[in-house]
């Protein structure tokens, strides 16, 4: 890794003076920034896909000029590269006023004059083998010198992602921090009275179609290693949990019991599958091998027990029970034993998912009518409100743990929102105007 | 030390400073055209978009279509939608196939007792037959513990016919959480006639 670039000049007015200034204001610093709530941009225009509310606060500024014959791929990479980077709050996007390509020879010092931190240029081609050969270099205009320069050979179809590869490079040079750009969203469309459980870009695009079908689908939840998701289908006239093979579509039932079969939850190691049975009357927690086998009960209550999330490490099982009276967040270690209630705020709190480093809750929180994305710091219990809507759901950590997607309404529609953890910076996925809800970020990896 | 670690020690301490100085934050604008969606929805086994390459694209997706299997379900749902919020007067119809809750209630009413006695007493008579009770909710709060209440309703009317003398054989509690609302709306009454208990054959 190269020497960081740390500012020893003088603390004078210098705007944007140092790249990294929006990564630690975003993520580390939320205090010092609120001053400049005033000068928040305005939300970009709603055909646009990326609808920033809030704070804009300190971003990078690159310049992110068009890659040379990138219209001939049929595919705007430059565009997607630019549209992720700025969902992330991290970054802005400056217009480059000539042609460029990876060979340009850069006026660095030029650039920084017209106020980039750093500069994206390069190439599409099309070879002769029908697939085509992506290639970018990334300059840094404050130390005047090349950061990345890459090439990715991909088929057509898999252009969009290329630019979100190209996209997550860009943002680990220039944060030190993994981006999830290249990562995948699964969520429901209901449109009209059909269902479909979509598989997309985790911009919300590059929409693929895993499962449609005239019956309600609820929630999806993704296999560690991202090939598979478990999910609840009511296409046989109740709820049954099923596992689906993305790639090849094939799929079977991995609880059908009597009563209702919800909630699945993949063991941290894949093999084991928690969920909420009602075989025994009423919704209590169950775990089961992946390949079927009889469910082992974790939960006895006179209550509903239900939603259940594996905590990263795979020790304990957080879930929802309402054995005090309205329901509450709780945890019990994965293969039983005592069970500890967790949230205490608030009388209605469900939901529950925890951050890939295992210290945050997240969670949907009832205060009058509103149903709001709530944290709560598991060591300390410190609770934070992150959104100021009224009817959100199903809250799902990206796997880098910076931002949680989660469902929402906006003007009567259901509508899938991000939110960095402060809740400044929110976005809202592309919308065909079906109603999009029950969202589930991937993993890593695809 | 890391670069970032670094990075972010150095700058935490100028931040405050430096943020004070930022200056003309430019409303976020796209520099380009939206991307467009490329990839459309492929059938199993069809392969990738690639023009003239034969590999399969990364991370393809198949498409599993299910047909409208769930019309004789839906159909019956509408039928005991036109029985609607006025059934409360109606109870004791043999017809009457429909239990409403109070709000965040699992109580069967007494006004409910001799519909249910006229199922528990016909399903006693005929052992061979199935029933089953459909629970739901209203769509207020999260759809996996909806689905939990919807069940603790079904199972609450599956009780009560079973202490009717209904083998419980005969009968299975589901539920369709907010899932199926009989009634589209977002105010009390809709509320009301959402949250019920329907009993169907088998």
């Amino acid at each position: 890794m190269p020497t960081p670039s740390i500012p020893h000049a003088p603390l004078t007015c210098q705007p944007r003076r140092r790249r990294f200034l929006g990564a630690v204001g975003v993520y580390g610093a939320h205090g010092a920034l609120s001053s400049l709530a005033a000068l928040a941009p305005k939300p970009a225009a709603a055909q646009f896909r990326v609808e920033i509310n809030g704070v804009g606060a300190t971003q990078v500024p690159v310049v992110i000029a068009p890659l040379r014959d990138e219209a001939q791929s049929g595919v705007a990479v430059s565009a997607v590269v630019s549209a992720d980077l700025q969902r992330s709050g991290l970054f802005r996007s400056l217009p480059a006023d000539m042609a460029l390509d990876e060979r340009s020879t850069l006026d660095l010092p030029a650039w920084r004059a017209k106020g980039a931190d750093a500069v994206v240029a390069g190439s599409v081609n099309k070879l002769a083998d029908g697939r085509f050969d992506v290639r970018y270099k990334l300059w840094d205009a404050v130390r005047n010198e090349q950061l990345l320069g890459q090439s990715k050979v991909v088929l057509a179809a898999d252009l969009r992602l290329a630019a979100h590869r190209v996209a997550d490079e860009i943002h680990q040079k220039l944060t030190g921090e993994r981006g999830v750009y290249a990562t995948r969203i699964a969520y429901v469309v209901r449109t009209g009275r059909r269902y479909a459980l979509h598989v997309t870009d985790a911009d919300g695009e590059g929409g693929q179609v895993a499962l449609a079908s005239p019956e309600s689908i609820i929630s999806p939840a993704w296999s560690p290693d991202g090939k598979h998701l478990a999910y609840v289908s009511f296409e046989t006239q109740k709820a049954v949990v099923w596992v689906q093979d993305l790639s090849s579509g094939e799929r079977r039932m991995v609880a059908n019991f009597r009563g209702s079969n919800s909630a699945p939850a993949w063991s941290p190691d894949g093999k084991r599958i928690a969920l909420t049975l009602s075989q025994d009357g009423l919704a209590q927690l169950y775990t089961l091998p992946v390949s079927g086998g009889t469910p082992v009960r974790l939960t006895s209550s006179g209550a509903i027990d239900t939603e259940a999330v594996y905590a990263p490490d795979g020790s304990q099982i957080y879930f929802v029970s309402d054995r005090g009276g309205g329901p509450q967040v709780y945890r019990v270690p994965a293969g039983g034993g005592n069970v500890e209630r967790v949230t205490y705020t608030g009388s209605y709190n469900i939901s529950p998912t925890i951050s890939p480093d295992g210290k945050l809750l997240a969670y949907i929180g009832r205060e009058g009518n509103a149903y709001r994305v709530m944290t709560q710091e598991l060591d300390t219990g410190q609770v934070t409100q992150l959104s100021d809507t009224q009817d959100d759901e199903s809250p799902s950590f990206a796997p880098n743990g910076r931002l949680l997607v989660y469902a929402s309404r906006m003007q009567g529609s259901d509508v899938l929102m991000t939110t960095t953890l402060d809740g400044k910076i929110k976005t809202r996925l592309l919308s065909s105007g079906s109603d999009m809800r029950e969202p589930a970020w991937g993993p890593f990896g695809r | 030390m890391n670069r970032s670690t670094h990075t972010a020690l150095a700058l935490a301490a100028t931040l405050a400073l430096l943020a004070g100085c930022e200056t003309s934050p430019e409303a976020i604008k796209p520099t380009a055209a939206a991307p467009i969606q490329t990839r459309s929805v492929t059938a199993p086994g069809t392969g990738s978009a690639g023009a003239t390459s034969t590999a399969a694209a990364q991370s393809q997706v198949a498409t599993v279509n299910l047909a409208g299997a769930g019309a004789a379900g839906a159909s019956t749902s509408g039928a005991n939608r036109a029985a609607g919020a006025g059934a409360t007067a109606m109870l004791a119809a043999p017809t009457q196939r429909i239990v409403y809750f109070d709000f965040d209630s699992f109580v069967i009413k007494d006004d409910y007792r001799g519909m249910l006695d006229g199922h528990a007493k016909a399903l006693a008579a005929a052992k061979a037959r199935h029933a089953v009770v459909e629970g739901h909710t209203d769509e207020r709060g999260g759809r996996e513990y909806n689905l939990a209440l919807g069940q603790k309703r079904a199972e609450a009317v599956v009780k009560s016919l079973a202490l009717l003398g209904v083998g419980q054989g005969q009968l299975e509690a589901v539920s369709f959480g907010e899932e199926r609302p009989a009634a589209q709306g977002s105010d009390e009454s809709t509320w009301a006639r959402n949250r019920r208990a329907e009993l169907k054959d088998r």
